[in-house]
């Protein structure tokens, strides 16, 4: 199945969860804000929010501004 | 103890530091710890996971500074506003420096969709510092709405030009019910200490310390303008006049009357 993550389309394996694509893509979900179809999704429940066809993902983090 | 006080919170610092443009991590800690700062701004992007970066996070240690996330890149009221529903979710304290900048040329902020922005973020709870321009009247409105500071511009961003909106600068302080933090432009630590004298509450600084040659010095260089500014304004500065006033007495020996 195909996602949009952060604007680009990304093949995934069909049902898997938002941590775990964290976990494979090696990014700490303390350090990161995931917003699923335009919704934030609380840390407690990226595990439990599995991905399906045509999800649009955002992961935002922290950089320097002024 | 002169303090500043924002939202009911004390800082002893009345400079605000950025933490965009450094050449390295090390090199913006260098500017913070020089500067004194205890409220550090933060911008939010995507993560880049063709190019892994080192967490921002792992630098700045949110026991010691307030992280003031800035909607930068926002472009209306709604971008904004998304944007600080994130930073909240990132696990910060719910203060967001509001910031609308529809165009990338000037990056002149847009009161329109910068209050609308505010007036919703307030009521869902944001300590809002609002940055605009050097704009008396948007200044009410926007304290109106609630925000806990107002943040007028001196100079664009990033054009270390140094307070060019002084006059409505001066408005706006006179007229402040919340305090006013001279924001974007002060490229240098007599423009941060001229807004002190003013009157300003505090200043934020960014790109004068990410381009100085030694960003730890520029920011301890700009401690202390802030500092100086800030006891002269307390201190009480003398007015300007046209006309000489000896400082010497002019009488008693070689002219006398």
């Amino acid at each position: 199945m195909d996602i949009i993550f952060n604007g680009k389309t990304r093949t995934l394996p069909k049902g898997i969860s938002i941590q775990e694509l964290l976990d494979q893509l090696r990014l700490d979900c303390m350090q990161v804000v995931v917003e699923h179809n335009n919704n934030i999704v609380p840390r407690q429940r990226l595990a439990e929010t599995s991905l399906h066809n045509g999800d649009t993902l955002e992961v935002i983090h922290f950089v320097g501004g002024g | 103890m002169d303090t500043l006080v924002i939202a009911g919170r004390s800082f002893t610092s009345r400079l605000m530091v950025g933490t965009g443009k450094f050449s390295s991590n090390e090199a913006m800690v260098a500017a913070i710890e020089g500067s004194g700062s205890e409220i550090v701004t933060v911008a939010l992007r995507r993560v880049d996971i063709d190019n892994p970066q080192d967490s921002l996070l792992r630098h700045i240690d949110p026991k010691r500074y307030l992280l003031l996330p800035n909607t930068s890149g926002a472009r209306d009221a709604e971008e904004a506003v998304r944007l600080a529903r994130i930073a909240r979710a990132a696990g910060c304290e719910p203060w967001v420096k509001l910031e609308v900048t529809p165009d990338p040329y000037y990056l002149l902020p847009d009161p329109i969709e910068t209050l609308k922005a505010a007036e919703i973020l307030v009521k869902e709870g944001f300590i809002v510092l609002p940055y605009i321009n050097a704009d008396p009247v948007l200044a009410k409105h926007l304290q109106e709405a609630g925000t806990a500071t107002v943040m007028p511009l001196g100079a664009p961003i990033g054009t270390n030009k140094g307070l060019r909106t002084r006059d409505n600068i001066a408005i706006i302080i006179e007229q402040a019910i919340v305090p006013v933090v001279v924001d974007a432009g002060l490229g240098a630590p007599s423009h941060a200490a001229e807004a002190m004298e003013m009157g300003a509450d505090a200043v934020l600084v960014n790109t004068a310390l990410a381009v100085a040659r030694d960003p730890g010095a520029m920011g301890t260089a700009f401690k202390k303008g802030v500092e100086a500014g800030r006891e002269a304004y307390l201190a009480g500065l003398g007015k300007q006049q046209d006309k000489a006033e000896a400082s010497s007495p002019l009488t008693g020996f070689l002219r006398e009357k």
